[in-house]
């Protein structure tokens, strides 16, 4: 495809209006006109946006960042033999820890509740902010952000970095350039060396990984997140939100006509045309054309093409825009958090009005109320003891040579605390004597029954067998209890299980 | 059909020109980085062919030049778990018996090898259960052939009955009628006697006690309670390896019985063996 058919866009401006308003010659990126069948990326040079937003911005990276860099060190003192790490993903020993709570791999529904309750926060979210994980929270977002710090430190601002790009290769060039990508990799080792360090004890492995003695694969995983940290953050940047994360589409189904979002009022801007001081403002928009949304976008777009895709919501073309409006002499507002509903009520002339509270996210909050309060209240109800009875089936029973009858049974004690304890096992449904054997447990109590020691957060399997004279079995299957009773905190686990024998 | 790429209004975009019948396409690009990043795949894949294995053969595949081989990995990691498990298996090769039970780590660890060793080779005669059949023991009661002690399950294992070993464990019941001892009479009555002894229902025949005495006490006691030195079984429990019923013992006490298990001294390793004996010891009968 070469033929570059003739675009309808509106002629370039030639006016100098307002003389300390920047205005840029610039298009959007998604133009329309201009694809071909395989598009080349048009590299993009966000400038710099002050305002509201853009602290909000500051802040939420200062914070996701620190909780990523910073929580695998917090300390928290657990006991003797047991990690003393906050947040440890241990999986050699199959435990996750997160503060004070610990969860064994089969109680993994508290994460799965966890994602869902996480899914749903995001649609909440979304239903009612728009793209707001998008635009400030997502990894991506705040990687590329904090990596277009480093790129605006070292090469200035947008129009600095134009230069830079079309500028001859020389020594500063060269240096600048390297300086950047020396910072930018930087970072991407020390978020992927960050990664590993939720799944091992962070003091032992940064030392290891210092002294080159980390495992292979500790190294292989930071060099995968280094990789793509550098690559995504610095080369992929608003690729991956338009072309690979497929999170975009499915919100789309999220918003709907009362949903905030990132919005140009084009009931208000236009029609947009180039403003001179001293001009009136009547019979024509308050959007002046000079393009500072356009140019501070980090995906590149035009916010007054209206909704689309490609947009993150990050909010700084509002930022933009809102100190365009305030030297002008006009409201901010131009560019806001608005929603589809009220450019209707604008244009019945019905007052604008912020509609959070509806079917769709009183649905999503009730959802998460209940996924949120299913887990607290298992966390909360969370038993540090478990007892698994399983009867053995292979053979249902055994015959003795006293013509007893004998049943086997595997014990299995999960002991979910800190401390070593100690459990006795007793046995209830029979009606006269019967005979327990266990195996390797010697230990037994005042009344004959086995003591059995299970070890600090450790699962202990113990076998024991049960035998009745012949006479007592009166039908095929007794149902029993098997007993499990800590001797010192003395809470109980009861376990139905039965005793069969031969046909009568 | 290729056409002019028109200018699509409802879209605000250009089409590719390509027509179907009149149904026309949108270009809506894919970004290059995309095209790239296929034809680097591409030429990756070209690359994977020549260094892994991939292309099948007529009776053969080709190697690759690293030469790579999914068995390898298994055999090496096979051969790590064997290493891993060596701190249990040495000191199962060291410690005696008694030791082994006593041991907390050492009993979990032959209790979980010995599963799977029983698994692999007894329980094609001896069943999975270990609950045994008609001719094979089961190993779950307490009535014991050669002895139920952890050290004669250990022999037995290690020896076999009637096996090619030097020691093997032997027993030898004569056939009473085939070698013209007893008749056939005789024979009834002293089956109907052993049944006697562990069915209180069924009388003893006149003279049939006197016969037994005569001909069977030797090895399996006056009191018939067996003797485990020979492996003559415990005749006065309900516990029978070949059946309890007239017909069967007719048929054991005329033409004898005798049960084979092979040596596993030299097919198993000693530290397996021994395993393997505290795992059938756990089985619920052992003495």
């Amino acid at each position: 495809m070469s033929v570059q058919p003739e675009t309808p866009e509106q002629k370039p401006t030639s006016i100098i209006p307002h003389e300390n308003i920047e205005r840029a010659q610039v298009d959007a990126v998604n133009k329309a006109g201009e694809r071909s069948l395989y598009a080349a990326r048009k590299k993009i040079h966000p400038k710099r946006a002050n305002g509201t937003f853009r602290t909000i911005k500051w802040w939420v990276m200062i914070v996701t960042l620190g909780i990523y860099y910073l929580s695998p060190w917090i300390r928290w003192d657990r006991g003797p033999e047991i990690p003393n790490q906050a947040i440890l993903v241990d999986i050699t020993n199959s435990r996750f820890y997160f503060f004070f709570i610990e969860i064994w791999p089969q109680e993994v529904y508290y994460i799965t509740g966890l994602l869902i309750l996480s899914a749903i926060g995001l649609f909440l979210v979304t239903s009612s902010l728009g793209r707001i994980w998008c635009g400030y929270t997502c990894p991506q977002t705040v990687w590329v952000d904090l990596f277009l710090v480093v790129e605006r430190f070292i090469e200035g601002d947008r129009s600095a970095r134009i230069r830079l790009d079309q500028a001859k290769w020389s020594l500063s060039k060269l240096t600048k350039r390297i300086t950047k990508h020396i910072i930018w990799l930087i970072i991407s080792i020390l978020t992927g060396g960050a990664w590993v360090f939720y799944m091992n004890d962070a003091p032992t492995l940064a030392a290891q990984l210092i002294e080159f003695e980390a495992p292979l694969t500790t190294y292989f995983w930071i060099f995968i997140l280094t990789s793509t940290t550098y690559l995504l953050g610095g080369f992929a940047r608003e690729q991956v939100c338009t072309y690979m994360c497929p999170w975009p589409r499915i919100q789309g189904v999220m918003m709907d006509e009362d949903t905030l979002s990132v919005m140009y009022r084009y009931d208000r801007g236009e029609p947009r045309a180039p403003h001179k001081k001293g001009d009136g403002w009547e019979g024509r928009g308050d959007c002046i054309q000079c393009r500072q949304c356009v140019v501070v976008c980090p995906a590149g777009i035009d916010i007054r093409d209206g909704m689309q895709l490609e947009c993150i919501q990050c909010s700084l073309c509002i930022d933009a825009c809102d100190s365009v409006m305030e030297k002008i002499g006009r409201p901010k507002g131009l560019i806001a958090y608005d929603s589809l509903a009220n450019f209707e009520r604008r244009a019945e002339g019905r007052p604008e009005k912020i509609h959070i509270i509806r079917p769709r996210t009183m649905l999503y909050t009730i959802f998460m109320i209940i996924i949120g309060g299913s887990i607290i209240y298992g966390l909360m109800h969370r038993d540090d003891l478990e007892v698994n009875v399983l009867r053995d089936r292979n053979p249902l029973f055994v015959k003795l040579s006293s013509g007893d009858i004998r049943n086997g049974y595997t014990v299995k004690i999960l002991n979910k605390t800190h401390d070593i304890r100690k459990f006795s096992l007793d046995v209830t449904g029979f009606e006269h004597h019967f005979d327990m054997r266990t195996e390797g447990i010697e230990e037994k109590d005042a009344n004959g029954l086995p003591i059995i020691e299970v070890g600090r957060d450790q699962l202990r399997s113990v076998k024991i067998y049960l035998s009745i004279p012949h006479n007592e079995l009166k039908s095929t299957s007794i149902d029993i209890e098997i007993i499990a009773k800590d001797i010192e905190r003395h809470n109980i686990s009861r376990n139905i299980t039965s005793f069969r024998g031969p046909k009568q | 059909m290729s056409t002019e790429p028109e200018y699509d209004k409802i879209t605000d975009t250009y089409t590719t020109g390509h027509e179907w019948d009149g149904i026309k396409e949108l270009n809506t690009p894919l970004p290059r980085w995309w095209l790239w990043t296929f034809i680097a795949c591409t030429i990756w894949a070209i690359g994977y062919w020549i260094v892994m294995p991939s292309w099948p053969l007529v009776s053969d595949y080709t190697k690759g030049v690293l030469g790579h081989s999914q068995r390898d990995v298994v055999s090496a990691e096979v051969n790590a778990a064997i290493q891993s498990r060596k701190i249990y298996s040495e000191k199962l090769l060291t410690a005696d018996l008694e030791t082994i039970k006593n041991d907390r780590d050492l009993l979990e660890f032959s209790m979980a090898s010995g599963k799977a060793v029983f698994g692999d080779n007894c329980a094609g005669c001896h069943g999975s259960g270990a609950s045994g059949s008609k001719g094979y023991p089961n190993l779950n009661d307490d009535d014991w052939l050669w002895g139920g002690s952890l050290e004669e399950i250990h022999h037995t294992i290690t020896v076999g009955v009637r096996s090619t070993h030097d020691d093997t464990r032997i027993s030898d019941m004569p056939a009473f009628l085939t070698d013209e001892i007893l008749t056939k009479n005789q024979i009834k009555d002293v089956a109907t006697y052993v049944i006697s002894l562990s069915n209180n229902s069924v009388a003893a025949p006149e003279g049939a006690a006197q016969i037994y005495q005569e001909n069977c006490a030797v090895c399996h006691g006056e009191g018939a309670q067996g003797h485990k030195e020979f492996g003559a079984p415990n005749l006065t429990d309900d516990i029978w390896l070949f059946g309890g019923d007239p017909e069967t013992l007719n048929a054991t006490i005329s033409y004898s019985r005798k049960g084979v298990m092979p040596k596993w001294a030299g097919r198993l390793d000693p530290a397996t063996i021994k395993g393997l004996a505290v795992y059938i010891h756990t089985l619920g009968g052992g003495e």
